[in-house]
């Protein structure tokens, strides 16, 4: 059976690594918009974070023998409170300044963290085995699916779709929200918003990483993963507009796909579609196609 | 930022800071006509001069009319490409393909300006990294330019065709004339009444709009104009060095001009040109030593100039001087 001329299960196959791309579009694209909406800081670490917490993982195999499940809780714990450590010493002092500050002094930190890690690791790959609950495929008559990339959708829906319930459906997202919208007059209602900014960079820094994690079986853990990824990220950004959370979400995945895609139809520009896809939308609807602002 | 209300109370002190700006001006000149003769290293003193002016050309974009592109290595890298093109496989004399590699920059700044001051801050950031980003993929898998190995062994010809190059102490007189003459054409542009409305931009954006300045076009002229300039800056790198290569338009390369530019001082005239000294000698100095650590120390750099160094170390020189200045005439 075929689809335009090209295998059935190819296609089928390449659109869903484009949805497990896609899922990790959302996840970073996600954090990214929490982070500049209540800071109001472009974070360029958000790449280098999700490398730290596929390393993360991986040390852990490696060095301590803790296993996949445990890491998935642990190593974006552990990212989390890099990222509160972030926080305190370095972008609390950007707040009352130009937001451009922000994306430069964190992309001073991506470097930093990037180059330690290619100091230690060197710039080739580190193999982090897939989970034995998750290896191999099962037939779903009408293609195999790969048990892992299945389960990486659906822990990522189910992030997102958590993260977008905890902001817009409950008291603590209330209070982020009104955050975004007027510190000052947060803090006069006695909820103390230098600790929820804090906690609010922890919270994207764990969700980066818990996207590393996810990733570490399926891509080689390398240096270097994070910064070929935050561009895209950045592009997708720009697309969805970081207004609204549901947006980010969906124009992550639907990304995805389109990328997967062009890698079905015409291998060469999968690199680049996204950011064509970028520069068309900015000639349409230059807010992006979520976005509020002008 | 309010340098014109400073300027117009204090003209009798500022000529006389302008009498010291020209004197150093001189100095360092007569320092760059003469570094051969006292042995510094010609092909050096060329790099750094092509990555100061690559620094410069952002600058004008970055300070005086304050847009932050983070994708400027695109323009730098591809005229590099077009130039060591035009040299290698269509014999061109050296200003042509520099000129054709000038151009080519301009153009593609063009099309990039044009999608990218579509939005402001750090968004314009973003849009040109991205699209930055696709032009190295372009350049990674198009058959001109040599893929991962780039164009290497690019020779510097005649210049018009009748004075040879391959000499360094040709090539830097050379190098030297055309970075004096981009960086008075660049004084020229923000002195000029065109310069004077790109800062009311910076400063004031919705008020320049409210005057019935067509916002948008001065930002597309100032884009294109960097964006050739910094063009020029990777021809003459092609040319000096001999090769163009994937990292001449990677985005580690934009963060370079910008850490240039940030460390040197923004919006200062000469800040970019001492930020890129410092950055390419530390280069030099820590590149066979230390190895990664390189980019752990530029990423340390970063930081601290963002938290402690805003105005970079020509900028806070010149506000220390102002200030003493003050005291003095306080007394």
């Amino acid at each position: 059976m075929e689809i335009f001329g090209i295998p059935h299960q190819a296609f089928l196959g390449q659109l869903m690594l484009g949805l497990v791309n896609g899922a990790f579009y959302a996840m970073l694209s996600l954090g990214l918009a929490v982070i500049f909406g209540l800071l109001g800081v472009v974070n360029f670490a958000h790449g280098a974070l999700y490398m730290l917490g596929a390393f993360a993982a991986w040390i852990m195999l490696d060095k301590f023998g803790i296993n996949y499940w445990f890491a998935l809780v642990l190593a974006p714990l552990a990212v989390g409170a890099f990222g509160v450590v972030i926080e305190r010493l370095f972008l609390k002092h950007l707040y009352k300044l130009d937001p451009l500050y922000g994306l430069l002094l964190t992309f001073g930190l991506a470097l930093i963290v990037e180059g330690v890690f290619r100091e230690l690791y060197g710039a080739s790959g580190q193999s982090y085995p897939v989970p034995e609950l998750l290896s191999g495929a099962t037939n779903l008559g009408f293609m195999v699916l790969p048990n892992y990339r299945a389960w990486v959708v659906l822990v990522s829906l189910v992030v997102c779709l958590g993260t977008w319930f905890i902001i817009e459906r409950t008291p603590l997202g209330a209070n982020l929200r009104a955050g975004t919208e007027n510190a000052a007059l947060v803090q006069t209602f006695g909820i103390n918003v230098p600790m929820m900014v804090m906690l609010t960079y922890g919270a994207g820094a764990a969700l980066a990483a818990l996207a590393g994690v996810l990733a570490a079986p399926i891509i080689q853990v390398n240096p270097l993963m994070g910064s070929n990824l935050i561009i895209v990220v950045f592009a997708v950004v720009v697309i969805g507009g970081m207004g609204s959370i549901l947006g980010s979400v969906i124009t992550g995945l639907a990304l995805g796909l389109v990328e997967g895609m062009t890698r079905v139809f015409y291998p060469e520009a999968s690199n680049i579609v996204v950011f064509v896809v970028m520069v068309l939308v900015l000639m349409v609807r230059p807010a992006g196609l979520f976005g509020k602002e002008a | 930022m309010n340098n014109t209300v400073t300027q117009s109370v204090t003209k009798p002190r500022m000529t006389q800071a302008a009498k010291i700006t020209r004197i150093t001006y001189l100095a360092l000149l007569a320092l760059a006509l003469a570094a051969p003769a006292i042995g510094l290293y010609p092909v050096f003193v060329m790099k750094l001069l092509c990555f100061a002016l690559f620094a410069c050309a952002f600058n004008l974009l970055l300070g005086f009319t304050g847009l932050l592109s983070f994708g400027h290595a695109a323009f730098f890298g591809s005229a590099a490409y077009i130039t060591g093109w035009f040299v290698k496989s269509q014999n061109w004399t050296p200003e042509l393909a520099i000129l054709a590699g000038s151009l080519g920059a301009g153009l593609l700044g063009l099309v990039v300006g044009a999608v990218a001051i579509r939005r402001q801050g750090i968004y314009f950031a973003m849009i040109t990294l991205a699209i930055a980003q696709m032009v190295y993929f372009v350049c990674l898998q198009a058959s001109f330019t040599g893929g991962e190995d780039g164009l290497q062994g690019v020779s510097r010809g005649n210049l018009f065709g009748m004075i040879p190059l391959q000499s360094d102490t040709a090539m830097y007189y050379f190098v030297v004339a055309i970075f004096v003459l981009c960086f008075l054409f660049i004084s020229r542009i923000v002195h000029s009444p065109f310069g004077q409305v790109l800062k009311m931009i910076r400063e004031n954006e919705p008020r320049a709009i409210s005057l019935g300045y067509q916002v948008d076009r001065y930002k597309l002229l100032a884009f294109v104009l960097s964006s050739a300039l910094a063009g020029l800056a990777g021809s003459l790198k092609t040319l000096v060095m001999g090769f163009a290569t994937l990292s001449d338009v990677h985005w580690s390369m934009s963060g370079e001009v910008i850490l240039m530019t940030l460390l040197g001082g923004v919006g200062t005239f000469f800040g970019p040109v001492f930020g890129a000294g410092i950055v390419i000698s530390l280069q030099n100095l820590l590149a066979d030593k230390v190895g990664s650590w390189v980019t752990v120390i530029i990423g340390v750099i970063f930081v601290v100039c963002v938290l402690a160094f805003r105005k970079g170390i020509v900028g806070e020189l010149q506000a220390w001087l102002e200030r003493r200045r003050a005291a003095a005439k306080a007394h």
